[in-house]
């Protein structure tokens, strides 16, 4: 028997599910992770781009020639809800100027440029001092002011998500340990180095969203990452346990191990796995009573609670076939990546392809001038051989190998031939919306068909028509009215007109008989 | 110092599957048909599969240049070549070379080209060459051979060369003496001239569930298909639909009038029937696209084919009942879209 969706979800973690389609790539990560996590040196420049999260770019609150130190507010921005950008480190504003920033697009934007001082010092610095007590929504404020968004990728602020999952009495806070593409070793490295960071950031989490239950999810084949984990999971308890204060619910945080398949680390994807359930359309996992959070994001929280540290650095994986001695770095926001490339021994000869992000849904850079941001959880380089695509496009021969491992059950075919013909409505109708661009259809495509890239493009052409049509309504809605309006006025008028002539007619029909 | 790159649009890692490398697999899955085909027939079926490649290829060729495509990629996909195997398949073992040629022509221009070429086609090119020739050669296309073990072909290598070219019997021989119906054939006219199955099923031509020959040549293929399932070419629902449609109805049939409806094992083992389900029906091009669709789509070929087999003009119906259900996928395909992610 199935139950209703939300007590399903409850469920979560009990037992594991699958969800359609996926891959089983190579995933390369060993080669990021033979040496330990380490801090990445100090840059002469640090370039923080004012555009690092979903929303508009924030506004800059320094000056150039302005002394600041280490986490010091530096820009603000108010979409989609209000947040800061803090400084990496103490120094002074070089300048707020153009510089390559990180984006997907390519194009430069504002950022602010930091002389660093070299003494790296922290502003005063303010902790929740005792968070077990302290109220969620000072919780949730504490993780706002820190500036802290999902690291997992879409950078949406954090706070934001916490307040909508606690609005709507989320049960289960899921930890999204399951780094499924090829190459990035990040989140591994971050739960095999520092686990007690994250499992105390989880746990705060839990007490900001009030869930009942928080669930770890790891990779299966993250070894030494689930023991240490695990260790450290088992010594937070017996510490709270120890300190009597369980009472909000920490006893409910537990580690599960997924199967590694990509794109197992998309939300809804791994949502499926522990739920059964699929986030119905239009919805998100709140709805359901779940909320993902990325462990990197959790380690940031712990940083901001525990320490009153904001998000000025992150985890990072430089790594690939093109640079000479991948590793996992602890990067300040603002360091150039040439920087960060230079000290992994640099490229490698054959270096031909700069990416943010893993193989499958990262995006090129065109130049290592552009800083680390928020969102860059990997700088992949790719040799020719990697990239080298081996065959030419051919048409579509229809074989169905995109359905079959589309984690969204779409027909990519069907939807590239739409899409192809303009036919965007129909794009739309076969599930368009539903693509989570994660690049699997590509991957089997024996035509080659950048797949993918028709999909980006096709959403953006059906996003301005929907915006064309509802300018187009509303316009007509406009002169409607406006005739309406105008032809009431105008019937009015007549009407008077007509009373005038009447009231005149009478008059006229009266004044004979007056004078006689 | 700072370092420039060319940029790309994710994914990065470029597939490793290919078109070629998708017929080149079907045309090695076929090897074991086509060798057990040799074993019961004889050298003509190589010759017909070498007549037919060598017109796909050049028809191939001089349509790709008249529609100013590059060559040599188009003729690198193997396409044209898994067209020509599948339709030498069809012909009689010493079919005159100008039926490979005028299927050829049907398949690979009329077909193929004509309709935008590689994954544009609506029809199966391989059965509507083979459908043309059927109507247009109905004599020559019904002089099989009968099955024989190697050795004792009636035929051999040199005559099966001079009598494909010549299109005349082999030497100091005719037609009749050689030529022998096809199982199904003999099933047909027996029905129709009121035997019981039974009676004709004491026709040499018969071998323990299906045709002489014709049945361990279904096996052959059979295991190619299964090779073909197992390398994810071919998706299982088209075979197992159609094979099961066959098997189910055939057994109503059979239970119903035994006397006049062959078992079900016989329809399966005689004809087409197992070349098509992992063969020709499985055409991704002209077939269904989803799985519902396909599950629709091998059901009805099934169908289809026992319908014309019993009623129709033909004695075996595989290949109409492929281009009707061609005809009907794009139909299929739109009541059978797939419920995406959270709808």
């Amino acid at each position: 028997m199935r139950l209703p969706a939300r007590e399903q979800a409850e469920l979560a973690g009990q037992r594991l599910y699958h969800f359609h389609g996926g891959l089983r790539l190579r995933h390369n990560k060993e080669v990021s992770c033979r040496s330990p996590l380490r801090r990445s040196r100090l840059p002469p420049r640090l370039y923080v781009p004012l555009l690092q999260h979903a929303g508009e770019p924030a506004s800059a609150l320094v000056v150039p020639g302005q002394l600041v130190l280490k986490g010091e507010a530096i820009a603000r921005f108010e979409q989609p809800v209000a947040g800061f950008l803090h400084a990496p480190t103490s120094g002074s504003i070089a300048a707020i100027a153009r510089h390559a920033i990180s984006h997907p697009s390519g194009q430069e934007g504002l950022a602010v440029i930091i002389r660093p001082d070299g003494r790296d010092q922290w502003c005063a610095l303010q902790p929740v001092v005792d968070w077990q007590t302290a109220e969620p929504i000072t919780l949730r404020q504490k993780i706002g002011e820190a500036g802290i968004v999902g690291l997992g990728g879409a950078v949406f602020p954090t706070s934001a998500k916490l307040s909508d999952a606690h609005d709507k009495t989320i049960h289960t806070l899921i930890i999204n340990g399951a780094e499924c593409e090829p190459w990035i070793s990040c989140d591994e490295m971050l739960m095999r180095e520092q686990a007690a960071r994250v499992i105390a950031g989880a746990a705060i989490l839990q007490r900001a969203t009030e869930a009942r239950q928080t669930l770890i999810a790891i990779e299966d084949q993250m070894g030494e990452a689930g023991e240490r984990l695990q260790a450290a999971l088992d010594a937070f308890q017996a510490n709270s346990r120890h300190d009597g204060r369980n009472a909000s619910g920490q006893e409910q945080i537990r580690m599960v191990k997924v199967t590694t398949i990509y794109p197992e680390g998309g939300e809804r994807q791994l949502i499926q796995v522990l739920t059964g359930l699929e986030v119905p359309a239009g919805q998100r996992p709140t709805d359901l009573g779940l909320l993902c959070q990325n462990v990197a994001t959790a380690a940031a929280v712990a940083d901001a609670i525990l320490e009153g540290k904001p998000l000025v650095e992150r985890v990072v994986t430089i790594t690939g076939s093109g640079v000479h001695q991948p590793a996992n770095l602890l990067a300040l926001l603002g360091t150039p990546i040439s920087d960060l490339i230079e000290q992994c021994g640099g490229y490698r000869q054959d270096a031909a392809r700069l990416l943010l992000g893993g193989p499958m849904m990262g995006y090129a850079l065109s130049s290592d001038a552009n800083p680390m941001i928020k969102a860059a959880n990997c700088v992949l380089v790719l040799n020719h051989a990697d990239i080298a695509a081996e065959h030419p496009e051919l048409p579509c021969i229809r074989c169905g190998e995109c359905a079959r491992v589309c984690p969204s059950i779409l027909l990519p075919q069907q939807l590239q031939w739409d899409i192809r013909n303009g036919l965007l409505a129909d794009a739309s109708a076969h599930g368009l919306d539903a693509c989570i661009e994660c690049g699997c259809c590509d991957f089997v495509c024996p035509s080659q068909i950048p797949l993918t890239q028709w999909f980006r493009f096709g959403k953006a052409q059906w996003q301005q028509q929907l915006q064309e049509q509802s300018a187009a309504t509303l316009a007509r809605q406009r002169f409607e009215a406006r005739e309406l309006r105008l032809a009431a006025a105008d019937q009015q008028r007549q009407q008077k007109l007509a009373q005038k002539r009447q009231s005149l007619k009478e008059r006229r029909s009266r004044q004979p008989g007056d004078e006689t | 110092m700072t370092r420039r790159f060319d940029t790309g649009f994710a994914p990065h890692i470029p597939a490793r599957a290919s078109v070629a490398s998708v017929m080149r697999q079907v045309l090695y899955a076929l090897i074991p048909g086509v060798l057990a085909h040799c074993w019961y027939f004889g050298p003509g079926v190589l010759l017909q599969i070498l007549l037919a490649s060598l017109f796909a290829v050049g028809l191939e060729a001089a349509m790709l240049r008249l529609r100013r495509r590059p060559v040599l990629q188009g003729l690198q996909d193997f396409s044209a070549l898994v067209t020509a195997v599948l339709f030498a398949l069809c012909l009689p073992p010493l079919a005159p070379w100008w039926i490979a040629l005028t299927g050829m022509f049907f398949a690979i221009v009329i077909a193929k080209h004509l309709y935008g070429g590689l994954g544009h086609n609506v029809f199966n090119p391989a059965m509507v060459g083979y459908v043309v020739v059927l109507i247009c050669f109905p004599q020559s296309m019904t002089q099989w051979l009968p099955a024989a073990a190697p050795g004792s072909w009636s035929v051999g290598l040199w005559d099966s060369i001079a009598s494909v070219l010549s299109g005349g019997p082999p030497a100091t021989l005719q037609w009749d003496a050689i030529s022998q119906a096809t199982p199904l054939d003999t099933l047909r006219t027996g029905v129709n001239s009121g035997m019981t199955v039974d009676e004709i099923r004491a026709a040499p031509v018969f071998g323990d569930f299906g045709g002489l020959g014709w049945e361990w040549i279904a096996n052959w293929y059979a295991l190619g298909g299964l090779w073909l399932l197992w390398r994810r070419i071919i998706s299982w629902q088209v075979p197992v639909t159609m094979i099961g449609s066959v098997v189910l109805l055939g057994l109503l049939a059979y239970f119903a009038d035994p006397g006049s409806n062959p078992s079900p094992m016989q329809h399966v083992f005689s004809g087409a029937l197992v070349l098509g389900a992992f063969f020709i029906a499985t055409d991704p091009v002209s077939g269904c696209a989803s799985n519902r669709g396909r599950l629709v789509f091998g059901a009805g070929v099934g169908i289809l084919t026992l319908v014309i087999r019993r009623w129709g003009g033909y004695p075996d119906g595989v290949a109409f009942a492929v281009l009707m259900m061609n005809m009907a996928a794009p139909l299929i395909d739109r009541y059978t879209v797939p419920r995406c992610y959270g709808k």
